[in-house]
C-alpha cells in the first residue's frame, strides 16, 4: 500500500542491479541525506553535535568496519579499538611529521596503516578458525595499547600519551566548528558506507559470505581463502583506522591509548549484534541504539526518580539493561535491528493484507 | 640461577591459578560446545556474594554453602532462560549470548554488593618459606593443591561416572545424544553448575590473593591463551597451558622485559599462544576436528 510497486519493471540489468530498485525507496533516501547535510546543520546545537551526532556516525562507521570482517567474512573479532587506535595515530603521526601533507590524505594514510597491521595481525586467520582466532585480535589489542602506552614517539612524546587534534583544516575551509566537524564526519561515513555496500555486493563480498557460511566448501569450490581473509582483514581494519581517526580529530579532539580499550571493541561488537551482522544499515541502527539508550537512561533516572540512583548505580542498570537485551536479540532476532526493519518494510509494502 | 628457578616457580604456582579459571571453561567447552566468556564473571559474583556474606557475619563454611546454592540458581536461570532457547544455533551465537551473560552477571553483583575492593582472608598463611634454597609461598602451595584435587575429581566425573559419559556424548554429537534420550536440559544444568563452583574456588583463591573487586572478572583473559595452548577440550591441557603461560610470563617479564621497556606481561602470553597455534592449531591437548563439506 505505502509500497506501490506496479508498473515498476527493471529494463536493463543496470537498472536491476540497483542498490535501491524502488523509487520510493530511492526518494525516502536521497530525502534522508539531504534532510542529514542540508537542514540538520541549520537546527542542530552544540550539545546535539559533539555528544550525540558525531559519536554517532563514529561508531557507526566503526561498526561497518567489524561488521565487513565478523557479519560478512565471519572471522570473530575482539581488536577493533587497537585499529582505531592505529588510525588514530597513525594520522596524527603522519600530520606531525610530514610537513604540508593535506588533512584528508593523512586520513586515507592513518587508514592504511591500520590496513596492514590489521593483515598482519589476520595472518593467523589462514592458519586457525573460530575461537581461536579471539586469541589473535585481543594479541591486536593488548599489543597496541601497549605500544602507544610505551613508546611515547608515536605520541610526539607527551608524557601520558595524549595527542590533541590540530586544526581541521580541508581544502583551505576551517571544519573546527561542531557543525564543520559534523558534516566531515557525515560525508566521510557516507563515502565509506557506500563503498563497502558496493564492495559486499560485488564478487569480493560473495566471497567473504561463502568463506563466513563454510569455508572449506568454499575452499573446494576455488575460492582463493587466504587472499580472501585478508582482504577482509584490511577492508575492515581500513575503515576502523578512518572510524579511529574521526573518533580522535572530529569527536574527542584529544585522545589517549587508553580510550581505545577492550570496552571500545566490546561496543563495537554489540552494535553489529545489535544492529544486525551483515548489513550494512544495521550498523547505522545498532549504533544509534548503543548511543542513545545509555543518554536515554541518564534522562529517565534524572527526571523519574529525582537521581535516586547514583552514577555508579545507573551504570550497573545500564550493563544489566545491555546484556540482556544482547540475549534478547541473540535468541529473539539473531539477525538484529535490520532484520525487523525489513520485515517491517515487507509489511508496509502489502499493508493493509498480512501477507 | 636460584633466582632464575625463584622466578619459574612462583611463575608455575601463578599459572596454576590461571589453569582454575581455565578448567572452568573446558568443562562447558566440552560438554555443550559453548565458549563461556561469563566464565569471568561468575568468578567475581561468586567471590563477592562470598565475602559480602562473610562481612555480613555470616559463619565460613555457611557463607560458602549459600554461595554455591546461588551459583546453582544461577545455572538453573542460565540453562532455562538462556541456553535452552538456543539449541542448535552456531557456536558463535552462543559466544556472544554469554557475552550478555557476563555483563549482566557484572551489573548484577556489583548492584547487590557494590563496586568496592574487599579484602579476603581464607586462614592461610602467606608467608614465604625457604626449600633447597628457593622461597615458595604457602599461600601458592595451597592453590597449587586445591587445582590438583579439583583436577582429579572432574577426570574422575567425565571419565567414571554415567554423568560424565553422558557430557562427553553430548558434546561430541548434541542430536545424537538427545536421540538416545539423554536429558540435555539436565546435564547443561550439571555442568554449568559445576562451572560455578569451580569459578567460586578460584574466586576464593584469586580473592584471597588480590582483593575481592572487579579486576577479578578481567582474568577470563588471562584464561584464554592458557586455554589456547591447553586446548579447549582438556582438562590437563588446562593445567598445562597454566603453567606453560605463568612461567613464560614471569620469565618474560624479568628477563626480556627490562629492554624492552616493560609491562610485556599484558600481551606475551597472547603472542606465545599464537606461536603455538601456527603450530598447533587445536592446542597441545586439543581435539583435532575433521572437517566434511
Amino acid at each position: 500500500m505505502f509500497y506501490r510497486e506496479s508498473g515498476q519493471f527493471s529494463t536493463s540489468y543496470r537498472s536491476d542491479y540497483r542498490i535501491f530498485r524502488l523509487y520510493q525507496e530511492r526518494w525516502m533516501f536521497l530525502l534522508g541525506l539531504m534532510f542529514a547535510f542540508l537542514v540538520v546543520p541549520f537546527i542542530g546545537n552544540d550539545y546535539w553535535f559533539s555528544a550525540i551526532l558525531i559519536p554517532y556516525l563514529v561508531l557507526s562507521l566503526a561498526g561497518l568496519g567489524l561488521n565487513l570482517l565478523t557479519g560478512y567474512a565471519g572471522q570473530l573479532s575482539l581488536g577493533s579499538a587497537a585499529f582505531m587506535a592505529i588510525g588514530a595515530f597513525a594520522t596524527y603521526n603522519f600530520h606531525l611529521r610530514i610537513e604540508g601533507l593535506p588533512f584528508l590524505f593523512c586520513f586515507l594514510l592513518g587508514g592504511f596503516t591500520a590496513a596492514l597491521v590489521g593483515v598482519f595481525f589476520g595472518l593467523p586467520s589462514l592458519r586457525i578458525k573460530g575461537f581461536y582466532l579471539l586469541v589473535s585480535t585481543l594479541a591486536a589489542q593488548f599489543f597496541v595499547q601497549w605500544v602507544l602506552t610505551n613508546f611515547s614517539w608515536f605520541s610526539n612524546n607527551n608524557s601520558s600519551g595524549v595527542i590533541s587534534a590540530p586544526p581541521l583544516l580541508v581544502f583551505g575551509y576551517d571544519f573546527s566548528s561542531p557543525a564543520g566537524r559534523y558534516l566531515l564526519t557525515l560525508t566521510t561515513v557516507v563515502v565509506f558506507a557506500y563503498l563497502s555496500k558496493c564492495v559486499v555486493r560485488s564478487e569480493l563480498g560473495r566471497n567473504w559470505m561463502a568463506v563466513r557460511d563454510m569455508d572449506t566448501a568454499a575452499a573446494v569450490i576455488g575460492i582463493p581463502i587466504a587472499k580472501t581473509k585478508l582482504l577482509a582483514f584490511a577492508c575492515s581494519s581500513f575503515i576502523l583506522g578512518i572510524a579511529g581517526s574521526l573518533w580522535a580529530f572530529t569527536y574527542l579532539g584529544t585522545v589517549e591509548p587508553h580510550g581505545f580499550d577492550l570496552t571500545r571493541s566490546f561496543q563495537i561488537l554489540f552494535i553489529i549484534i545489535i544492529g544486525g551482522m551483515g548489513s550494512i544499515l544495521g550498523n547505522f541502527l545498532g549504533a544509534a541504539f548503543i548511543v542513545l539508550l545509555p543518554a536515554l537512561l541518564s534522562n529517565i533516572s534524572a527526571s523519574l526518580l529525582a537521581g535516586s540512583i547514583d552514577t555508579g548505580q545507573l551504570e550497573n542498570v545500564q550493563k544489566i539493561i545491555f546484556g540482556s537485551l544482547i540475549i534478547f536479540f541473540l535468541i529473539k532476532e539473531p539477525d538484529g535491528l535490520a532484520k525487523i526493519w525489513q520485515t517491517f518494510k515487507q509489511r508496509a509494502r502489502v499493508w493493509p493484507l498480512r501477507f | 640461577m636460584n633466582f632464575f628457578f625463584e622466578v619459574l616457580l612462583g611463575g608455575l604456582l601463578a599459572g596454576l591459578m590461571y589453569s582454575l579459571v581455565a578448567i572452568g571453561f573446558v568443562l562447558i567447552y566440552k560438554a555443550s560446545g559453548v565458549f563461556n566468556f561469563a566464565q569471568g564473571s561468575m568468578v567475581l559474583f561468586s567471590a563477592l556474594t562470598f565475602v559480602s556474606l562473610l562481612e555480613r557475619g555470616i559463619a565460613f563454611w555457611f557463607a560458602f554453602g549459600i554461595t554455591l546454592l546461588i551459583m546453582l540458581l544461577l545455572a538453573w536461570v542460565i540453562e532455562r532462560f538462556v541456553l535452552r532457547k538456543l539449541v542448535n544455533r552456531p557456536p558463535i551465537t552462543l559466544f556472544m549470548a554469554t557475552l550478555g551473560l557476563s555483563y549482566i552477571i557484572e551489573g548484577l553483583a556489583q548492584l547487590f554488593w557494590g563496586a568496592q575492593v574487599h579484602g579476603l582472608e581464607l586462614g592461610i598463611n602467606d608467608e614465604p618459606f625457604e626449600f633447597l634454597g628457593i622461597l615458595l609461598s604457602q599461600f601458592d602451595l595451597f592453590a597449587a593443591a586445591v587445582a590438583g584435587t579439583l583436577v582429579l575429581l572432574l577426570s574422575l566425573l567425565f571419565d567414571k561416572t554415567r554423568t560424565g559419559i553422558a557430557l562427553r556424548a553430548v558434546a561430541d554429537d548434541q542430536l545424537a545424544a538427545l536421540a538416545v534420550g539423554i536429558k540435555l536440559q539436565k546435564l547443561w544444568f550439571i555442568v554449568w553448575a559445576v562451572a560455578g563452583f569451580v569459578g567460586l574456588v578460584a574466586g576464593l583463591l584469586w580473592g584471597a590473593r588480590l582483593g575481592v573487586q572487579f579486576s577479578l572478572s578481567l582474568i577470563v583473559l588471562k584464561a584464554l591463551p592458557v586455554l589456547i595452548i591447553g586446548g579447549f577440550t582438556s582438562v590437563g591441557g588446562a593445567i598445562a597451558g597454566g603453567l606453560i603461560i605463568g612461567a613464560s610470563e614471569k620469565l618474560a617479564e624479568v628477563f626480556i622485559g627490562p629492554y624492552i621497556g616493560g609491562g610485556i606481561e599484558n600481551w606475551f602470553p597472547y603472542a606465545l599462544a599464537m606461536l603455538f597455534l601456527l603450530v598447533r592449531p587445536a592446542g597441545i591437548f586439543g581435539e583435532r576436528a575433521i572437517e566434511r563439506v
